[in-house]
């Protein structure tokens, strides 16, 4: 005899301990590997001889600092929306179904899997003074000689070689997103729409654009969390001459090796991030998890 | 008229994420002269020079066999560690199961930005430090709340009635999931252990601090790169990129499922 009575699909256990036993590992291992050294961190962050916020105090006091701020956000501010537009119309596109769009996803998907690191040496091969681009300006006669991309006096142009690789890399990411959003609207209102004599342009910004809001919100908000912790395109494109949060972690751990000046940057971002997720789960998914559909 | 615009417009994506990948693989073959001569766009001939350099004498071949151990450790670990908490998710109710989700999806957002240096203090405790399976371990604590959503989502996939059938029969619930549950769920789950695979392969920041001998391939970049020439920068990103896009044509069915929940 089973030792268990079914309904719809789950279970009422005799032993009632058996779902807690399966998830007691997880739960274990990233107490353990995330939890602990998320609390270390802080304390890390504030533990300083002189006092508890002199790390801060210091920190904030560095001309870096307000360098590194500004240069995140100025990031995430030219990064995230030209993601958002160009995902959107990807996501549009793709959404007509034509003949043979399944490959087109697939290239559209392929920098989902190149790390930040690969893409950055992609976007060196173009732009390197030997690279592609003045190759092939040269020989078309536009230049006379390389242009210079990278390098300390060149900064504000490595600054948009950097948007321009992270747009490659991470538009997917943003596309993969709104394409699920797309898919979910239903049909039905498009057709009552084209019932009532609607413009194609009047669906988009009257149906399709308001459904899609939640959506495009949620794909905001992770991007968001996601720009405030690059670190692989900036680094290797630009070393220090842009820095960023999660460079400057790296900075004062590996080449100063100070941990506590390395926690309290980490600690920045992980601050962002946890108020940009908390506001994500608790605003936009919210709905989902009462009504338990979750995953 | 419409069939036009789309034509161009597949032509326009088409070039817009296959140009950098062909670039690079192409310099990454071309030789040193052909390179630095501003005249030569496509080389008259190609050569494995920079690779095999890359791989033999630059330590490459080293950090790569690091990040294949690596990876295949910390997708061990996931599995074994997120699997049953991924049944337990479908089949059980039990309280206290939203505020765990809960937990899972906001450990999902936590950085290893956040968690590396601490961890080296804790690893250098605990004898970890500068070690693949200190890497491993932490690539998995980034692996573990993914593999809990989508095995979750892979095992409501299999209907529970095929189980009960088989408990029926007189299978242990135990025995009814290694026995039919699992093969059912088996193109799934390589499909993810592919993905954490990929999510293995391209994380440079921990590995980063947590290493200074036994770096994976991108520590191992990012640590070099700047210092060498280019051309071996383009052979390190071929040898990054390859592997990710042949695995990644294998799961491409999996794919927007799966970045749906790796990103929920």
């Amino acid at each position: 005899m089973p030792t268990s009575v079914f309904q719809r699909g789950t279970t009422v256990s005799r032993s009632k301990l058996i779902p807690f036993l399966l998830i007691l590992p997880t739960v274990a291992y990233l107490g353990i590997l995330m939890g602990y050294p998320l609390v270390e961190n802080v304390r890390l962050a504030f533990s300083n001889p002189a006092g508890a916020l002199e790390n801060f105090r210091s920190l904030v006091s560095t001309k870096e600092f307000w360098q590194t701020l500004t240069n995140t956000l100025l990031l995430t501010v030219f990064i995230v929306p030209l993601q958002l537009i160009l995902a959107l119309a990807l996501a549009l596109f793709i959404n007509k179904k034509f003949r043979g769009y399944t490959f087109v996803l697939y290239l559209i998907t392929i920098p989902l899997a190149l790390s930040d690191i690969t893409a950055s040496l992609m976007s060196y091969s173009i732009f390197a003074p030997s690279g592609y681009f003045n190759k092939i300006l040269i020989n078309l006669g536009i230049l006379e000689r390389p242009m210079y991309f990278f390098g300390y006096f060149f900064k504000e142009r490595a600054f948009w070689i950097v948007v321009l690789t992270e747009v490659w890399r991470a538009t997917p990411l943003v596309f993969v997103i709104l394409l699920a959003g797309l898919q979910s609207i239903n049909k039905e209102y498009l057709e009552a729409a084209d019932v009532f004599g609607f413009s194609k342009w009047k669906k988009f910004t009257k149906i399709t654009l308001p459904l899609l809001k939640p959506t495009i919100m949620s794909a905001l908000l992770i991007r968001t969390i996601f720009a405030f912790q690059i670190f692989g395109v900036v680094w290797l494109l630009a070393g220090r001459d842009i820095t960023v949060l999660a460079g400057e972690t790296y900075y004062w751990y590996v080449f100063m090796n100070n941990p506590n000046m390395a926690s309290a940057y980490a600690l920045i971002i992980a601050l962002v991030t946890f108020v940009f997720s908390a506001i994500y789960i608790f605003a936009l998914r919210s709905k989902h998890l009462e009504e338990g559909v979750g995953t | 008229m419409k069939r036009l615009f789309i034509i161009l417009g597949v032509i326009a994506i088409a070039l817009w994420f296959l140009t950098p990948i062909f670039f690079i693989i192409v310099a990454s073959l071309t030789t040193t002269s052909d390179y630095y001569n501003p005249k030569v766009i496509i080389p008259s001939r190609f050569t494995f020079e920079h690779l095999y350099k890359l791989f033999f004498t630059l330590g490459g071949l080293k950090a790569t066999l690091t990040s294949v151990q690596v990876a295949a450790i910390s997708i061990g670990i996931s599995f074994l560690i997120g699997l049953p908490a991924g049944y337990a998710f479908t089949r059980y109710i039990f309280p206290g199961k939203n505020a765990i989700r809960l937990i899972l999806l906001l450990t999902r957002s936590i950085p290893l930005i956040v968690i590396a240096v601490p961890l080296v203090i804790l690893y250098l405790k605990l004898n970890l430090a500068d070690s693949m399976i200190g890497v491993a371990l932490a690539h998995a604590s980034m692996i573990i709340p993914f593999v809990v959503l989508i095995t979750s989502s892979i095992f409501s996939s299999v209907s529970v009635e095929y189980e009960e059938a088989g408990m029926v029969f007189g299978l242990t619930r135990f025995q009814a999931f290694v026995r039919i549950t699992l093969p059912l769920a088996i193109p799934g789950l390589a499909a993810s252990a592919i993905f954490a695979f990929i999510m293995s392969w391209n994380e440079v920041f921990a590995a980063s601090i947590l290493t200074i001998s036994n770096r994976t391939l991108p520590a191992h970049i990012l640590s070099t790169a700047m210092a060498s020439p280019d051309y071996f920068k383009f052979a390190a990103g071929t040898v990054m990129a390859l592997p990710a896009m042949v695995f990644i044509f294998f799961i491409r069915k999996y794919l927007i499922t799966m970045w749906g929940i790796s990103l929920k």
